[in-house]
């Protein structure tokens, strides 16, 4: 069976601040959703609340996630009931390695499935940790360096891909995984997506601002976010539309004038 | 009535067959002892420390070690002696030598490393120049004086002049009767080098208990040490301790002391930087809970130009548990070109704990470079998620951001064996 993500009338707050009103979205396992918007719309905000990031409280609504309520998880079970997300800010966790941090994401899952799991073995570990940073072009060095601590913008966006391989989700969320790359980096990322999704049939909800990442990754569907709604869903086209035209046309049709 | 008599000097000084010199060095220090108050709040450095609680009445000397054996020692301390490549390995209970190995390369090279009555005895020449004479003093305070008459255990090591260690060394000194005097005496002659791992540990008990102990590091011109004090005794243990390490020319010592354990730690540590291009460091990892109280006087003496020092301690604290810091970093006026540096950051893991950070220069000397920093943060909720949304759970993330914190200063502690019990100590206290 595979899974669904299936997200009906979110809402949620951050600060009390109501930010998601009315969210509807529905990614299949083996598709490929594109979301983008204008800054501020809420699409960080989205990506977070289901995440289970515990500042962004759900109001209203409801998301099933492979047949389970997502909202009543913990951000570590939905992580390990298959859901990923990779961050727009991805944030340095001093102290810890790269290398020590991944084997403990591996370790995790063991030990949730079974809690006398002595998790993945060093050489096993070393092994695989070699082929997922050979394939995505990441210096081995990093593993010994200190999670995301001095990592440039494109390194951290690298390292999350890493993540993503590493946990092999069903369905993952990418937060502007292209913003900051440079052009070989963001073809090396975007190979690194489309490997997990032809090979593991993974979903993918590719938040961005441009179309280049999608001439990579090729959306199946494009939604547009507005002020905290999913306002307008289409075809690849969309993406284009936007890139020519820019959210003139959205915030004429749903918004209130812009701010002057 | 107080335990600690003249009678008690001699009995201590009778049983273990001292020589007269070590005898008078003990009355001497009994005198000092006796003619100085017991420190209250009223003094400057004893204002944020207060012993009203403690039962110094029912603490006394360690006289014969009240017989333990070693199989009261922890299973855990005995593995760790034969875990790394250690030169010389020695366990005492209560001051009490019960385990004694030096390797055959250590003792070709004229390298001593004995427990501190053994020297006495056999090296009588080195331990009157260096007991208690160039590191701490036995004026330096009531508990100074206390140790110079009762110390009991410890170890001396001494490295010969241009001689490398062959390997490290380690002392554990466990304590069953809650009555330590220990002192580590370590002399590096020019050129010398050593890697000494010092333990101290204890279970937990009811009664009170005291460790009064002293710990001097010589380290000669060009001559090079790593020294790693690490305590954990129980929380029943009352601790006042005289630290004091002194480098010549060109000499390096890299100082890390880790405190997990006692009631209550009072300690004096100080680094003499005496000639140019001498450099010290000095790394500190604690961590208190329940109603602990720690608390460290630092001072980073500049004695001579062109020298270096370097001190980061770091805290981690939970419940009722209070630590204090207060650091010194002091340069002579003919103390030009001078670099010292001084940090002290506490993780504040519960709102009822208690950290108070004393930074402190005197520099009279005009072309230095001297910076200090404290800072008290919380757990950093946005690296907890971070890791949680890579399916680790809660408790496993604030470990290993906990961990995190430690990890740049348990890098400088030379066993993985060591640095393994530390982390899993902290995970303990963690809860
Ligand atoms: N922790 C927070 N506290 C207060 N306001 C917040 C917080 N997080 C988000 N917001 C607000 O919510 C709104 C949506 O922010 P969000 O980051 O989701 O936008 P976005 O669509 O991802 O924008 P961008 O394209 O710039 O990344 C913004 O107005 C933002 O200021
Ligand atoms: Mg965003």
């Amino acid at each position: 069976m595979t899974a669904a993500l299936e997200v009906k009338n979110l809402h949620a707050s951050v600060a009390d601040q109501p930010i998601l009103k009315g969210i509807d979205l529905l990614v299949k396992q083996g598709e490929v959703h594109a979301l983008m918007g204008p800054n501020g719309s809420g699409k960080s905000t989205l990506a977070f609340t289901l995440a289970g990031h515990p500042a962004y409280e759900t109001t209203a609504g409801q998301v099933i996630f492979d047949g389970e309520d997502l909202l009543e998880m913990e951000a570590d079970e939905r992580s390990r009931a298959g859901l990923f997300l990779a961050f727009q800010y991805p944030a340095a966790v001093p102290g810890v390695t790269l290398a020590k941090f991944l084997r403990q994401t591996i370790n995790s899952r063991m030990q949730a499935k079974d809690p006398d799991s002595k998790g993945i073995s060093i050489p096993a570990f070393r092994r695989f940790l070699t082929e997922k940073m050979n394939l995505l072009g990441i210096d081995p060095k990093f593993a010994g360096r200190y999670l995301n601590e001095g990592f440039s913008g494109g390194e951290k966006k690298r390292v999350e891909i890493l993540q993503m391989a590493t946990v092999e989700p069903k369905i993952a969320i990418m937060d502007e995984t292209d913003s900051g790359l440079d052009i070989d980096a963001l073809r090396i990322v975007s190979e690194g997506a489309n490997r997990l999704h032809k090979e593991l049939n993974m979903g993918v909800l590719i938040i961005t601002h441009y179309q280049r990442i999608l001439d990579y990754v090729k959306p199946d569907h494009v939604h547009i976010m507005f002020d905290g709604r999913i306002v307008e869903s289409g075809g690849p086209e969309l993406a284009l539309k936007l890139e020519e035209e820019g959210y003139d046309w959205i915030r004429a049709k749903y918004g209130v004038a812009e701010e002057a | 009535m107080s335990n600690f008599t003249k009678d008690a000097v001699q009995k201590l000084s009778a049983f273990l067959n001292e020589p007269e010199w070590m005898l008078e060095f003990r009355l001497k220090a009994f005198e000092v002892y006796e003619n100085t108050l017991m420190p209250t709040i009223k003094e400057e450095a004893w204002r944020r420390t207060n012993l009203r609680q403690m039962k110094f009445n029912e603490f006394g000397p360690s006289i014969n070690g009240d017989a333990a054996t070693d199989s009261e020692i922890p299973s855990f301390l005995g593995e760790q002696l034969t875990e790394d490549k250690v030169g010389g390995n020695l366990l005492q209970i209560d001051g009490v030598t019960q385990q004694y190995e030096i390797s055959d390369e250590l003792t070709a090279q004229g390298v001593i490393f004995c427990d501190m009555h053994t020297a006495v005895s056999q090296h009588p020449d080195l331990v009157k120049k260096y007991f208690m004479t160039e590191g701490v003093k036995v004026t330096e305070g009531k508990f100074a004086a206390l140790h110079g008459a009762f110390w009991r255990g410890g170890t001396f090591l001494y490295v010969p002049r241009n001689v490398r260690a062959d390997a490290p060394l380690h002392t554990v000194l466990w304590s069953v009767n809650g009555r330590t005097f220990t002192h580590t005496l370590v002399v590096l002659e020019t050129g010398a080098e050593a890697i000494f791992m010092d333990e101290y540990a204890s279970a937990d008990g009811d009664a009170q208990g005291l460790h009064n102990g002293v710990i001097e590091l010589l380290v000669g011109d060009n001559a090079n040490l790593v020294y790693a004090g690490l305590q954990d005794f129980g929380q029943n243990v009352w601790q006042f301790n005289h630290e004091r390490g002194r480098v010549g020319r060109d000499g390096k010592l890299d100082w890390v002391t880790s405190i997990m354990g006692t009631r209550l730690t009072k300690a004096f540590q100080t680094l003499e930087l005496d000639q140019p291009g001498s450099w010290g460091r000095m790394s500190g990892i604690f961590f208190t809970n329940g109603r602990q109280h720690l608390d460290m006087d630092t001072e980073q003496n500049h004695n001579a130009a062109d020298t270096v020092s370097d001190l980061l301690y770091k805290g981690a604290l939970r419940e009722k548990s209070r630590v204090v810091w207060q650091g010194m970093i002091k340069a002579l006026p003919d103390s030009q070109r001078i670099d010292g540096f001084q940090a002290n950051r506490n993780l504040m893991l519960d709102q009822t704990a208690r950290a108070d950070s004393i930074p402190g220069l005197e520099i009279e000397a005009d072309d230095v470079r001297c910076t200090h920093a404290s800072a008290i943060g919380k757990l950093d909720e946005e690296e907890i998620f971070y890791l949680m949304s890579r399916g680790i759970p809660r408790e496993t993330a604030v470990e290993m951001s906990v961990q995190g914190f430690f990890d740049p200063l348990m890098r400088r502690i030379p066993f993985e064996g060591i640095r393994t019990r530390i982390f899993d100590r902290i995970v303990e206290k963690i809860g």
